[in-house]
């Protein structure tokens, strides 16, 4: 009997693990546009870094094409590796906008000093909340924004590399 | 050509598959007296034809047949003829056919090797081993087939990534897919023995061997993952915590513990139904690494292009093989019953115990870090990225008690040893490490309350284990690994203590000092080379009286516009000096970053050292007993 009960349990337990690895491989992990129809709420409020404005987020996107949003942090390690590739971004005039994450605001701007800006805007997210609005895992991340729309239409987890940046720029082109 | 060949010979390689597994399925049943010959000869034809079909993949590879889907995808012209052949094993289905050819490889040496043993055990293995087969094998046919063609044949491949052209990553992956492919036949053998009754003495040596042999893959095969991390990533680090690196992780503990179990099961027959859960679960770990990994559920950095058909695939065969295994362990658990023997508190059986217990901690944690993530996300949608403060937090405050166990754990004595007394020279070691400690830990500006003792029992650990090899109670492989162990986990904690970064803008012929060392930027040499523009800087690191010349460089692609940088990395016994450069604007100036990370080759060394001590276990020739 007792026995039993034992392997009913690790059977319960086995088929629930089934169960969620399957829904688990259903969950997105590349927001594609026909995945995602419904509008996200970017209309919250942001403080931006250098100046203290506070500013609805939503007005920084680009209301007629695409935007480019990058999450980063003074203290994440790949973010410095990442931080080329967005200077080549900055360099073919395309905007991104900043995302400072769970940093503080003195060390955000020292790095920034030492290897350049590439943002156009940077607000702060003191506490992570306002990444988990983007359904960011972690730093760094980029995302791409439909601002017609409003849906994320790509997502980049991990530092860029060269094809990112290519593949933005395309996307950038095929839009505009 | 070599498409219809590689192809076709998987498909015989199924038909042997399951006409192996109904014939030893229906003999099963029977008492038998001896081994029917034809089941070695149908393995080897099977195992040929995957050799064939795997070549012939390569030599796709080789001639760049873009022909072929796979070579198109994942091979160019231009690439060396190194990187062309280990692009075979680079890609999804290429390594998925190495799995699979590793796993009819080991099936042949098992059935050639296990003569001694009794036939219905073979005859099981042989069915239980030929399920997996044919489950990859189908897979392979359904989902990602390597020998898809494509019409018209393309002039030129696609796979020209320079990140992925590194020795340590080209055999990387072989190395760790023998350590999780020998966990198959160790799960296959241990559900056969389940059934036959036969677990006991000599099936614990004769496994041990397999246990072996797949603990020192995956030992070496973790170890060029993050020589390779180290090298070519270029963050200063060699481990991150990422899923795919704990996927790695996870199986070797858990084949550590078992490597450990089965000795005291050679020895004195106990922890029998351990050691089957031991071995179940280090099958079903590697098993899961591979749809982790494959499915592309996890959010790594490493993840691999994915498609979910493939990953529901291994989910339910993966589940299959799970279920099975607990039915039948559930089933003939009592089989294998033997008398209780007494143990005592203080005896090896104990200390083994003892290691296990951490071994499954460590493992929990490794796990619950890497799946938990997972399950929140389905369960209410919730993202939470699980990073290194966790791992560190939950494990090393429990590696304290971990060293102290090690200390002494494995000097006790089989069934029952004495309580110590007071041991003089134990006493002067520990004062010893102390010192050592102070000296150490006196320079570092970071100590922590907690790297203290954590210095002092590692320091204590390494002398007491140079002190076993001058002991006559173990064996010379239990030796050099413990040793080799030791010295790993004080060079990661040296590492980790002593590491330091330094960043900057400077431009030609400025110098920074910090802390005793001195960085000179000499001079910038501007090149042009095929594609590209080239920078190489000139530093010098100056300390009292050493200098070492560094010379990284960046190079800029115009098309597309990209810059990359190349690290200069300076190995030497004591310290590695790592240092990267960037341009920042037009005004001469440019951003380094500086790293000193000391002991880093012995990270390396260490990890060779406990491999090597599994080596002379296996090669161990004499059977005297300690």
């Amino acid at each position: 009997m007792k026995k039993n009960i034992k392997f009913v349990s690790i059977l319960f337990f086995l088929i629930l693990t089934f169960v969620v690895m399957f829904k688990g491989l259903d969950v997105s992990k590349d927001y594609s546009n026909e995945k995602l129809n419904s509008k996200i709420d970017f209309s919250f409020t942001a403080k931006k870094l250098f100046n203290d404005e506070i500013i609805i987020l939503e007005d920084l996107f680009d209301q007629n094409g695409i935007s480019v949003v990058n999450i980063w942090a003074s203290w994440c390690v790949p973010c410095r590796e990442e931080h080329k590739f967005l200077m080549n971004l900055k360099n073919m005039n395309i905007q991104v906008i900043g995302i400072n994450y769970k940093d503080a605001s003195k060390n955000a701007k020292d790095f920034l000093n030492l290897l350049g800006n590439p943002y156009s805007d940077i607000i702060v997210d003191k506490d992570g909340t306002k990444s988990i609005e983007f359904g960011a895992i972690g730093v760094p991340e980029t995302i791409i924004i439909n601002g017609k729309t409003n849906n994320i239409i790509k997502k980049f987890i991990g530092p860029l590399n060269t094809e990112n940046v290519i593949e933005i720029k395309n996307l950038i082109n095929e839009t505009s | 050509m070599s498409n219809y060949f590689g192809n076709y010979s998987l498909y015989f390689a199924l038909i042997a598959s399951l006409y192996l597994i109904i014939k030893s399925y229906l003999v099963s049943n029977k008492a038998l007296k001896y081994l029917d010959k034809n089941f070695i000869l149908i393995t080897s034809i099977q195992t040929l034809m995957i050799t064939i079909s795997f070549i012939s993949l390569v030599f796709a590879f080789i001639y760049s047949d873009f022909s072929n889907e796979t070579v198109f995808n994942n091979s160019h012209t231009l690439k060396p003829m190194f990187y062309k052949i280990s692009g075979s094993w680079g890609n999804h289905e290429g390594s998925l056919l190495l799995w699979l050819l590793v796993l009819s490889v080991f099936l042949f040496i098992f059935l050639l090797k296990s003569g001694s043993q009794n036939i219905k055990y073979r005859v099981l293995t042989l069915l239980f081993q030929q399920i997996i087969i044919a489950g990859f094998l189908i897979f392979i046919l359904l989902t990602s087939n390597p020998f898809n063609m494509i019409f018209p044949i393309p002039s030129e491949g696609l796979g020209l990534n320079p990140i992925l052209q590194d020795p340590a990553l080209a055999i990387h992956p072989p190395i760790l897919y023998l350590g999780y492919v020998g966990t198959s036949i160790i799960f296959s053998a241990s559900l056969a023995s389940l059934i036959t009754g036969n677990i006991g003495e000599a099936w614990a040596r004769h496994i041990k061997k397999w246990v072996l042999v797949s603990w020192i893959f995956l030992t070496i095969g973790i170890l060029l993952g993050s020589i390779w991390a180290y090298y070519e990533l270029g963050w200063g680090g060699f481990w991150f915590w990422d899923p795919v690196e704990n996927v790695s992780l996870m199986p070797w503990f858990c084949l550590t513990a078992l490597l450990h179990t089965v000795v005291v099961l050679e020895r004195r027959n106990l922890f029998k139904e351990w050691t089957i859960i031991l071995s179940i679960t280090t099958f079903s770990l590697s098993m899961s690494g591979t749809f982790l990994v494959r499915s592309g559920i996890l959010n790594s950095i490493h993840t691999f292009a994915n498609d979910p058909s493939r990953g529901l695939f291994i989910l339910s065969f993966l589940f299959i093989l799970i279920l099975m295994a607990l039915t039948i362990f559930f089933f003939n658990q009592n089989k294998s019953k033997g008398a209780i023997k007494e143990s005592f508190i203080f005896s090896k059986e104990t200390a083994i115990l003892v290691n296990n217990w951490f071994m499954m901690f460590f493992l929990s944690v490794v796990l619950v870090g890497t799946i938990y993530p997972i399950f929140l996300e389905v369960l209410n949608g919730s993202k939470i990225s699980v990073g290194p403060p966790f791992y560190h937090n939950l494990l090393i405050p429990f590696l304290i008690p971990f060293l102290v166990f090690m200390s002494f754990g494995p000097s006790l004595k089989w069934i029952k040893d004495n309580v110590r007394k007071f041991e003089f020279d134990l006493f002067v070691i520990f004062l010893i490490s102390i010192l050592i400690s102070y000296f150490i830990l006196i320079k570092s500006e970071k100590s922590f309350l907690l790297s203290i003792p954590l210095i002092i029992l590692s320091f204590y650990l390494l002398i007491i284990t140079i002190k076993d090899f001058f002991s006559k109670k173990s064996y010379l492989s239990q030796k050099v690994s413990h040793f080799g162990f030791s010295l790993l986990i004080l060079s990661i904690l040296l590492n980790s203590l002593f590491s330091f970064e330094f960043n900057s803008n400077m431009k030609v012929g400025d110098q920074r000092v910090f802390n005793d060392k001195i960085i000179i930027l000499k001079d910038v040499i501007v090149q042009d080379i095929d594609n590209y523009k080239s920078l190489k800087a000139n530093f010098e690191i100056k300390n009292k009286n050493t200098t070492i010349p560094l010379t990284p460089e960046v190079r800029i692609y115009q098309q597309p516009f990209t810059i990359t940088s190349e690290a200069a990395i300076k190995t030497t016994l004591l310290s590695d000096n790592f240092l990267v450069f960037n341009i920042l604007k037009d005004d001469g100036y440019y951003n380094i970053r500086y790293q000193y990370k000391p002991l880093m080759i012995w990270i390396w060394m260490s990890t060779i050292l406990i491999s090597i001590g599994g080596v002379l276990s296996i090669l161990r020739r004499n059977e005297k007993k300690y």
